[in-house]
């Protein structure tokens, strides 16, 4: 780990290199006013003082759709039928700007998208491998924030290359991996007093995360208790299903796979997925084991908060508090959450 | 690439189609590898599953009906159930389609050995249990298994699969083969009744033993109180269960039980492992 520094005003010279090598892409402001992730196409378009995207940047690793294999879909054709390999990324990608919860949530889904040999998903690890994370620490948390109660934090460094640390004229710039050295390799070592300043940003940025929920009696619960809880009764009612929580999720990871054809033309795609979904889990015999809106809203959280932790060490929350934010019918994640760790549970 | 991209099903031929039982409901498909290093790679265990891949049809899991012990082609038993297995059920001998796996874990084989095993299936489920016996009794592997008693039950005659190898194990092996049907039947001279009654009636012991049930649920619901009863262990109890699949491989997340994936830490489960989870199965 090294601390250098960058003044914004060159800037252009960092993306210069960038570009050279990746295509980026950074949250920028649309045309309504919103900071969404788009491709960057000159520094001027950089935003400093947003919270965070609406969506998060899973897409960049995990496409909405993504075609994984194409087939000639001619029975008659010697050729025909036999499912050819998708060709991976064809250009390096930089996420400038990434948040730390953002970056991290991706690092998590590694242990599930790469669990072993047999269970390696060759599309996640190429984009993966093929992506630099350049982050952004937060000054200013959104009052949904609360990544301190999920291992998480405003300057939180796993997961990324870089972590830039806006100080107003300038950027601090601390390398986190080999790429990220290098990338910063030109940059003059940063003084001291930046790196107090930084130091003290992050505290501050820590205090000022005020959401906070507990975790501890979740993990000591056993499954079953936590599962037969009755607050599920309570808890679930209002929920739609609608599933847009899945959606701007960082760390919500599940797709369904589809064929399409066009003609001789066919593809094997996957397309995100969602657990509200009642169809998610329906069996061709008409027998569903998540049959009800109840067994969905409980899947969603017992999966993040229980499951993930116990199976894989990893929350599958990184407390972006995008769900609690796009919920229509103002469902909060650290209300559920920390029901299910009152010390009574009911 | 294809060794190392796990969705990527190996190409293989139909070999043989059979109509397999009289509502032809079920087909059995006998299905050889277009590539012999493809069915090199193709390792598995009794209890494993693929998925049969239909090029603009999609994938579906389906357990193995054949035993490694049988050769390189691989058999499937499909019941005609939804788009893709309908399709398949109108392919013919000579078309190619995709096989992926093995997938999932395989019936606990070491863990059986020195003991005696109790098989009940139940109706299509049966499947994985065919190429189990077939591995049973192998003579590489019969020494290392005491007793061997075989339940299997249908609706009618007609409608009970293998009944070649069904037969040839009741004349040729030293395993107790006993076959049920829901009621009597012209000609039927075996046993009459559901797979829990004639489990009553034959009384497996449950010493030094393991059982695999399999089978609708049902079957499974009235076959567990005469197991309790006749002293058997939940973890002498092996199930296999069916969730809706996609990836097969524990990462598009619909299949789970739990923390548990089906696809990835089962099908294969002991009623003990269970007894700890949610009943999403
Ligand atoms: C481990 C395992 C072993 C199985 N073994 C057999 C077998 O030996 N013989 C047999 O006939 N059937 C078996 N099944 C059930 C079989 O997979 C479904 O009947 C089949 O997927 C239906 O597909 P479809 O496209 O015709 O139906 P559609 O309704 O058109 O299916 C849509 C998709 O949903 C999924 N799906 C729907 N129902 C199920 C289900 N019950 N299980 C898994 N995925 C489902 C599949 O991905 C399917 O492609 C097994 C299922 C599992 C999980
Ligand atoms: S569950 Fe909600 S707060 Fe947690 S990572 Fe997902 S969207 Fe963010
Ligand atoms: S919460 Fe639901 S959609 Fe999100 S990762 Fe878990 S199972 Fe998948
Ligand atoms: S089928 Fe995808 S996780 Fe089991």
């Amino acid at each position: 780990m090294q601390d250098k520094i960058l003044d914004k005003s060159e800037v252009d010279a960092l993306l210069e290199r960038l570009g050279s090598e990746y295509d980026v892409y950074a949250p920028l402001r649309d045309q309504q006013g919103s900071v969404e992730w788009a491709a960057l196409d000159s520094s001027s378009d950089l935003v400093w003082d947003f919270s965070n995207t609406g969506v998060s940047p899973k897409r960049f690793v995990f496409p909405q759709t993504e075609c994984m294999m194409r087939f000639n879909n001619r029975s008659d054709d010697p050729e025909g039928m036999i499912m050819k390999q998708e060709q991976g990324l064809q250009r390096q990608q930089a996420l400038l700007n990434i948040r730390p919860c953002d970056a991290k949530a991706l690092k998590a889904l590694d242990s599930i998208y790469c669990r072993d040999q047999t269970s390696n998903d060759v599309y996640w690890r190429d984009k993966r491998e093929k992506t630099l994370y350049v982050g952004l620490a937060c000054k200013s948390p959104c009052p949904t924030c609360f990544c301190t109660s999920v291992r998480c934090g405003p300057h939180y460094e796993e997961g990324l290359d870089i972590l830039l640390v806006d100080l107003g004229e300038r950027l601090l710039v601390r390398t986190l991996s080999e790429k990220g050295a290098e990338l910063a390799s030109n940059l003059s070592d940063a003084p001291d007093e930046a790196k107090q300043q930084a130091a003290q940003q992050k505290e501050e940025a820590e205090a000022a995360v005020r959401s906070q929920v507990g975790l501890e009696n979740i993990q000591s619960r056993g499954i079953m208790e936590l599962y037969e809880a009755p607050m599920w009764d309570r808890e679930h009612e209002s929920c739609l299903n609608c599933g847009v929580c899945t959606y701007v999720c960082p760390t919500c990871h599940c797709f369904d796979i589809q064929d399409e054809t066009q003609g001789e033309h066919g593809r094997r795609v996957r397309n995100w997925d969602t657990c509200m979904s009642w169809l998610f889990t329906y069996h061709t015999s008409g027998h569903n084991p998540r049959g009800t809106k109840k067994d969905r809203f409980r899947q969603r959280f017992m999966h993040k908060f229980k499951y993930m932790p116990y199976k894989f060490d990893v929350i599958g929350c990184v407390g972006c508090g995008r769900c609690t934010q796009s919920c229509p019918v103002n469902i909060d994640v650290t209300e559920v959450v920390g029901e299910m760790n009152e010390p009574d549970l009911n | 690439m294809r060794n190392n991209n796990p969705y990527l099903p190996y190409p293989v031929r139909i070999k043989r189609v059979e109509i397999a039982t009289e509502d032809r409901s079920l087909r059995t498909f006998e299905l050889e590898f277009l590539h012999q290093e493809d069915a090199d790679a193709f390792r598995y265990l009794p209890g494993q599953f693929a998925e049969l891949s239909v090029p603009g049809y999609g994938e579906a899991p389906i357990g193995i009906a054949s035993s490694p012990t049988e050769g390189d082609t691989l058999l499937f038993t499909v019941s005609k159930a939804g788009l893709l297995t309908s399709h398949l059920h109108s392919m013919s001998e000579g078309d190619v389609m995709g096989v992926r796996g093995p997938l999932g874990k395989s019936y606990p084989l070491q863990e059986m050995e020195g003991k005696n095993v109790l098989i009940l299936a139940g109706g299509y489920a049966v499947t994985t249990l065919r190429s189990t016996m077939v591995w049973l009794l192998h003579p590489d592997n019969r020494p290392k298994y005491g007793d061997i008693t075989f339940v299997y039950g249908a609706r009618t005659p007609g409608m009970i699969l293998y009944k070649e190898l069904l037969e040839e194990w009741e004349t040729n092996s030293d395993a107790n083969i006993h076959l049920t049907i829901d009621n009597e039947a012209p000609g039927w001279d075996k046993h009459v009744g559901f797979v829990p009654q004639i489990a009553e009636k034959i009384e497996p012991s449950p010493q030094n033993a393991m059982a695999l049930v399999c089978g609708p649920p049902v079957m499974i619901k009235f076959t567990q109180p005469v197991l309790d009863k006749q002293g058997w262990q939940s973890d002498q109890i092996i199930m296999s269960l069916e969730n809706r699949m996609k990836c097969g491989i524990g990462i598009c997340g619909r299949c789970n039980v739990g923390p548990h994936y089906v696809c990835k830490d089962g099908p294969v489960f002991s009623k003990a492992e269970l007894d700890e989870l949610p009943k999403e199965y």
